[in-house]
């Protein structure tokens, strides 16, 4: 085990019992009624929900990035959360939210953007052609959801899409965790074996080829691993943007620079930010409380903006 | 021995090699040359298996390369492509050990080798970035050598470096040939391919014009017809100099 995975097993072992006690009720174990309830029931299925999620969108920001071998890749740019977010707008705008339905609308999304940016782009690998397909799917996803939105059958329908979208964990059950758990760990698990091959193309894409790394695979594990990994948080919790994007680049300078090193680590990391990020929605005194989507991007962004000048600088 | 038998490649429905035949030998250096799109690069990336042949074939021992799986060729043949590209900021180390992909560990004396051989050993750790051009044009050579591999392709491997750096280059080159490795070389300077190469091909507008040693390959008529330029070698083999007029 490397050291920064250890560091952020041990941020997050500290952290999560810490968010069981967190929120609109302190809870003091031996004095609260209903702790236990309270813990196991609402907050210990949302803070799992927290890790499981921050670490899929980490996974993927890191094996996006390793993949288009740029420091500015996010799941979310290339339109696989965009496409998530469609099918699950599809589910409520249908009225097929319930049970296992929204899920697989979602995943069906974020699965057809990938299949869609690997059509179009994934065969010269080209970084320019690749980054502009996803900008485009994402803005044709996002722009099918805008239509969704405001051809809703009824106002509930609407302010539920609008609200889903906006990205939470608040009430969510164990239903929630046992249906994204399996898939989002698959996902990395699928993105973790990728890693060699994201190692290869460190050296560009011929070279990886000459290192035997068979590109169409590597695809395929891209789309079927970030497909899974995002998709299935997407669909339990809504958009949760710039985790992919903010983590990796917190975590890289911890490690020797190898994609294959990023993986594991940038999810712990992920699952560590989302969990905080939620336990402070959760706190601050707000007369609502603060959806976590908009938490993370109201961070996320001014990061985003701080990194395109460092990067301005540098070229400079 | 690696081979080609009237190979012909076509990119994007033109056709950019046709009909080169071409035996390449163990213990050699053999020096790509030829005027800017004559299909260097384009038979270079086909001897390491990287371009769909449209005719013919290559041939690695007698057994044809596309048929071998993609690992086996890749511990066989180590490629070095033009751009030099390193995407993130590795150590030198972690870039040496890139070469150990195809044999799925990281041999850590593999790896020590190559950086000695290439003299990069007191630059294990020091971030890719950190390097002068010349330093990491040596890593990448590492990267190469650290598989161990029978052939090393280089695609302008001495482009971007200046007169010492690319003797040095020439001078590792030489080595790993002398140990028993094939090495072949697109080179644009035809100095140093007419005084460190063993064999020459040049190729002019995707087919072979001229094959056998430099001083028979380079000879003034063929540079005369293929760069349409008047020039003749000047002083004594192995350290000729090309006198343009």
């Amino acid at each position: 085990m490397t050291r920064p995975v250890l560091l952020f097993t041990l941020l997050l072992a500290i952290a999560l019992p810490l968010s069981l006690l967190a929120g609109r009720v302190w809870i003091d174990p031996a004095a609260t009624p209903n702790a236990a309830l309270i813990v196991m029931e609402l907050r210990l299925p949302r803070g799992l929900l927290a890790i499981v999620i921050g670490a899929g969108l980490g996974a993927s920001g890191a094996a996006m990035q390793g993949y288009l071998r740029n420091p500015l890749a996010d799941p979310g740019l290339f339109g696989i959360a965009p496409g998530a977010a469609l099918g699950a707008v599809m589910a409520l705008w249908l009225g097929l939210a319930s049970g296992l339905l929204l899920p697989l609308f979602a995943l069906v999304g974020a699965g057809g953007a990938m299949a869609l940016l690997a059509l179009i782009a994934g065969r010269s690998g080209g970084i320019a052609l690749f980054t502009l397909a996803g900008m485009m799917i994402a803005s044709l996803a996002g722009a099918l959801t805008s239509l969704a939105i405001s051809m809703a059958p009824n106002a509930f329908a609407m302010s539920e899409i609008v609200s889903w979208l906006m990205g939470a964990l608040t009430d969510r059950s164990w239903n929630d965790v046992w249906l994204a758990a399996p898939l989002t760990l698959a996902g990395i698990g699928v993105l973790m074996l990728a890693g060699k091959s994201l190692d290869a193309l460190t050296l560009g894409e011929a070279a990886a080829r000459s290192l035997g790394i068979n590109p169409a695979r590597l695809r395929w594990a891209m789309i079927v691993g970030t497909g899974l990994a995002v998709g299935s948080g997407v669909a339990v919790a809504g958009i949760i943007g710039f985790v992919g994007l903010i983590v990796p680049h917190l975590v890289r300078p911890l490690t020797d620079g190898r994609p294959s090193r990023l993986i594991a680590p940038s999810a712990l990391a992920g699952a560590l930010l989302v969990l905080v990020a939620d336990m402070v929605c959760r706190i601050l005194p707000l007369v609502s409380e603060l959806r976590l989507g908009i938490a993370l991007s109201l961070i996320g962004a001014p990061f985003f903006l701080w990194l395109l000048l460092k990067m301005r600088r540098e070229l400079a | 021995m690696l081979e080609v038998q009237d190979l012909c490649v076509e990119l994007g429905g033109a056709s950019v090699l046709r009909g080169i035949t071409a035996t390449f030998r163990p213990g050699t250096v053999t020096a790509i040359c030829g005027p800017n799109g004559a299909g260097k690069s384009t038979l270079l990336a086909a001897l390491a298996g990287l371009l769909p042949a449209a005719s013919g074939k290559v041939l690695l021992d007698g057994e044809a390369l596309s048929a071998i799986p993609a690992r086996q060729r890749a511990r066989a043949i180590g490629y070095l492509p033009q751009a030099g590209e390193v995407a993130w900021n590795l150590s030198v180390e972690a870039l040496a050990t890139l070469g150990r992909l195809p044999h799925g560990d990281s041999d850590i004396q593999a790896v020590h080798a190559a950086l000695e051989a290439t003299g990069m050993a007191g630059f294990a750790q020091r971030p890719i970035a950190t390097l002068s051009g010349g330093e990491k044009a040596r890593a990448l050579l590492a990267r190469v050598l650290a598989s161990g591999p029978r052939w090393i392709l280089a695609d302008e491997p001495l482009a971007a470096l200046d007169l010492g750096h690319q003797l040095a280059m020439l001078r590792h080159l030489r080595s790993a040939a002398q140990g028993g490795v094939g090495v072949v070389l697109v080179l644009h300077d035809l100095p140093l391919a007419m005084n460190h190469a063993d064999h020459v091909l040049v190729l002019d507008g995707g087919a072979l014009h001229a094959s056998g040693p430099p001083e028979v390959a380079l000879s003034p008529d063929t540079i005369g017809q293929v760069w349409k330029t008047r020039a003749r070698w000047l002083g004594e083999p192995g350290t000729r100099a090309l006198s343009i007029s």
